[in-house]
């Protein structure tokens, strides 16, 4: 067991590795323009999410200040720090769910692909489509079978597929959720465990094939086990999907992320105070209240 | 020592240990008798008299019988909660006894006219007071079918969209819809039938039919639907809109994929109660439908007849025969309301979970 674990340790710390080593990532977060990417890097250009300038109200709550970051294929950021820190605000104006508070309002842009998502003219059920998201507690469809919750969003956006039973089943695997419902696809999505709903949630969202996959908190409602195969999943997913997770759990953020983002807001909006590669904020942290943060002494 | 598994042992039979056993409600049976007891000599040995007096008695006696006994067995709190639990049945007793009272008696008075003809026939070749083999209500049967559904098709759907508007959109209208909501469903029902009638029969739009007395009645049903559908849809999660919106559905889709659906049954309700309110109105259908005694299908021309109007009129002829057979209509109108509510019931929870 403990061998087995090692190894996959050791693939880990590859995958996390490897990175760090491809890619110059300037100090803090803004890898503004495409042209800063080095060009030995291997990885898919593919689709590219950035923040840039990102502010946020409720209100007269300034929530969030100037967030500067980018995402890129492949890879797994997390957003870790204190609650009220403005990391589920931030990660809810990357798919532009923050309007739905009626006293929301935002500053910056957020460019998917290089266009501000936030442009008028924008149809913003497209820009939901290709930035998906899993929402801190599972919210399966109730009047729907666990099938039809997993095609759900190719109904509601009016999506022609053939062969959707071969999508059902691939995007029920990515999520890991396949052998556990495969019997019972006409069942309902409330007759399921919590860590079932959630991967459930995940397949979801996979069926409409987003370039993004945002996830806010997806497991602090779940049992270790569920954890466990959602970070697999995760895993998996990021070679297809870029993939920003915003997690509580810091044991979390080191074993899924390439890169985490450490969020505070100390008597003021949200800030972003730190960026890098998960192995150095984990392990050499430059600012001293990331330091603080992820070996536990406040927050 | 701690026993993890132990296969050998026998798996114990299944109880149910926080069930109270029979002889420890001895004493409550005790206490229900001695109250009786207690009110009928009460009755008879002092100068109280009469029903209410044995009733008034006997909650008394059984209040405080119970929260003696509570009080014995488990202290002051026990009997508090005995008291509370006391107060609790009497009026679920207070509810229930006027209805089953009503049912009661309109069963018991409604049987004597009711013979199968009731159903198949009408009374256009009928005297009030012909014999009851003689003619039915059929016409009326089919008069409330017809009015009803057709109530129903006109303010479900406008009721279901207010509540929609009031929960989804939010508009800036909202209070004010919200407001003139509340206020409709302070009309009184004969203010409904007066309007219809001065403006659409007097207004030369229409005459007397049954699609007339539809629109009265749904004036009456719409701001009950309308509440009772603002009221579910709000019940229903936040997470499942956003949920709906993320997955890239505009609003209109995500509402009629993800929150009707999943208000459906409370929408059924919302529907029931809207029945409930009109089924059994009379006064806005003497102004709007007129009454007939012969059958009548087509609702857009000519007066009709439905069960309450048929009801009132047999009873204004003062006739015994015809008072009998009017409460033959109330005993076939409340049997229809419960059938119509059942099959509500049936369709609406048919994909329950």
């Amino acid at each position: 067991m403990s061998d087995s674990t090692n190894e996959k340790r050791n693939e880990r710390d590859d995958v996390s590795t490897q990175p760090t080593e491809r890619v110059t990532v300037s100090s803090l977060a803004s890898v503004a323009d495409r042209a800063s990417r080095d060009p030995r890097d291997p990885r898919p250009a593919g689709a590219d999410l950035e923040a840039r300038g990102v502010h946020a109200w409720f209100g007269a709550h300034h929530a969030l200040a100037d967030i500067n970051l980018s995402f890129s294929a492949g890879t797994v950021t997390a957003l870790i720090g204190p609650s009220g820190c403005g990391k589920s605000t931030f990660l809810r104006t990357l798919n532009r769910m923050h309007e739905f508070i009626p006293s929301a309002a935002m500053a910056g842009e957020v460019l998917l692909d290089g266009v501000d998502i936030y442009n008028q003219g924008i149809d913003v059920t497209k820009i939901r489509l290709k930035i998906g998201m899993v929402f801190q507690k599972p919210n399966p469809f109730p009047s729907m079978t666990i099938g039809e919750n997993v095609l759900s969003g190719l109904k509601l956006a009016q999506i022609k597929r053939s062969n959707k039973e071969g999508l059902m089943e691939e995007c029920l695997v990515r999520a890991g959720l396949w052998n556990e419902v495969k019997d019972r696809l006409s069942a309902h999505g409330g007759s399921l465990s919590g860590g079932q709903q959630q991967r459930l949630c995940i397949a979801r969202a996979l069926a409409v094939q987003p370039e993004v996959l945002l996830m806010d908190e997806p497991c602090s409602s779940l049992d270790p086990g569920s954890t466990l195969r959602i970070e697999e999943t995760i895993r998996q997913l990021s070679e297809s999907v870029i993939v920003v997770i915003v997690t509580h759990n810091m044991q979390q953020a080191a074993r899924v992320s390439d890169y985490t983002g450490f969020f505070l807001s100390e008597d003021g909006p949200g800030r972003l105070i730190e960026y890098a590669p998960t192995r150095e904020i984990f392990s050499r942290p430059k600012d001293e209240r990331t330091e603080a943060y992820v070996t536990g002494r406040f927050g | 020592m701690v026993q993890l598994l132990d296969s050998q042992r026998p798996v114990p039979v299944p109880r149910k240990p926080w069930r109270k056993a029979p002889s420890a409600l001895i004493p409550d049976l005790l206490i229900f008798v001695a109250s009786l007891a207690a009110a009928e000599a009460m009755i008879m040995l002092t100068g109280f008299k009469g029903k209410l007096a044995f009733v008034l008695l006997f909650v008394l006696f059984s209040t405080v019988g119970s929260m003696v006994l509570a009080f014995h067995r488990r202290g002051a709190t026990a009997m508090s909660n005995a008291m509370a639990s006391s107060f609790i049945y009497l009026s679920i007793a207070l509810v229930a006894l006027p209805l089953l009272s009503i049912i009661f008696t309109v069963v018991s008075r409604g049987r004597h006219a009711l013979r199968l003809n009731t159903f198949t026939q009408d009374m256009a070749a009928t005297q009030p007071d012909s014999p009851f083999n003689q003619g039915g209500a059929l016409h009326a049967i089919l008069g409330t079918i017809v009015l009803v559904l057709l109530a129903t098709a006109i303010s479900v759907p406008i009721g279901v969209l207010t509540g929609l508007y009031l929960t989804e959109i939010k508009g800036r209208a909202e209070g004010l819809i919200r407001f003139l909501v509340q206020a409709m469903s302070g009309v009184p029902s004969i203010v409904a039938g007066l309007f219809v009638y001065a403006v659409w029969i007097v207004g030369g739009h229409g005459g007397f039919s049954g699609f007339s007395g539809a629109v009265a009645l749904s004036i009456l049903m719409l701001p009950t639907v309308a509440r009772t559908a603002e009221e579910v849809l709000r019940l229903i999660p936040n997470d499942l809109r956003e949920a709906g919106v993320a997955l890239g559905g505009t609003q209109w889709r995500t509402v009629a994929m993800v929150v009707l659906p999943a208000a459906r049954s409370g929408l059924i309700t919302a529907t029931v109660l809207g029945i409930a309110r009109v089924a059994g109105e009379t006064a806005p259908l003497l102004l709007t439908i007129f009454g007939t005694t012969a059958k009548h299908f087509n609702p857009f021309v000519g007066p009709m007849s439905a069960l309450p109007l048929y009801v009132f009129q047999l009873l204004n002829t003062g006739l015994d025969i015809a008072i009998a057979r009017a409460w033959t209509g109330a005993l076939v109108l409340l049997v229809l309301v419960s059938v119509l509510f059942t099959l509500a019931r049936a369709f609406g929870g048919r994909a329950k979970a």
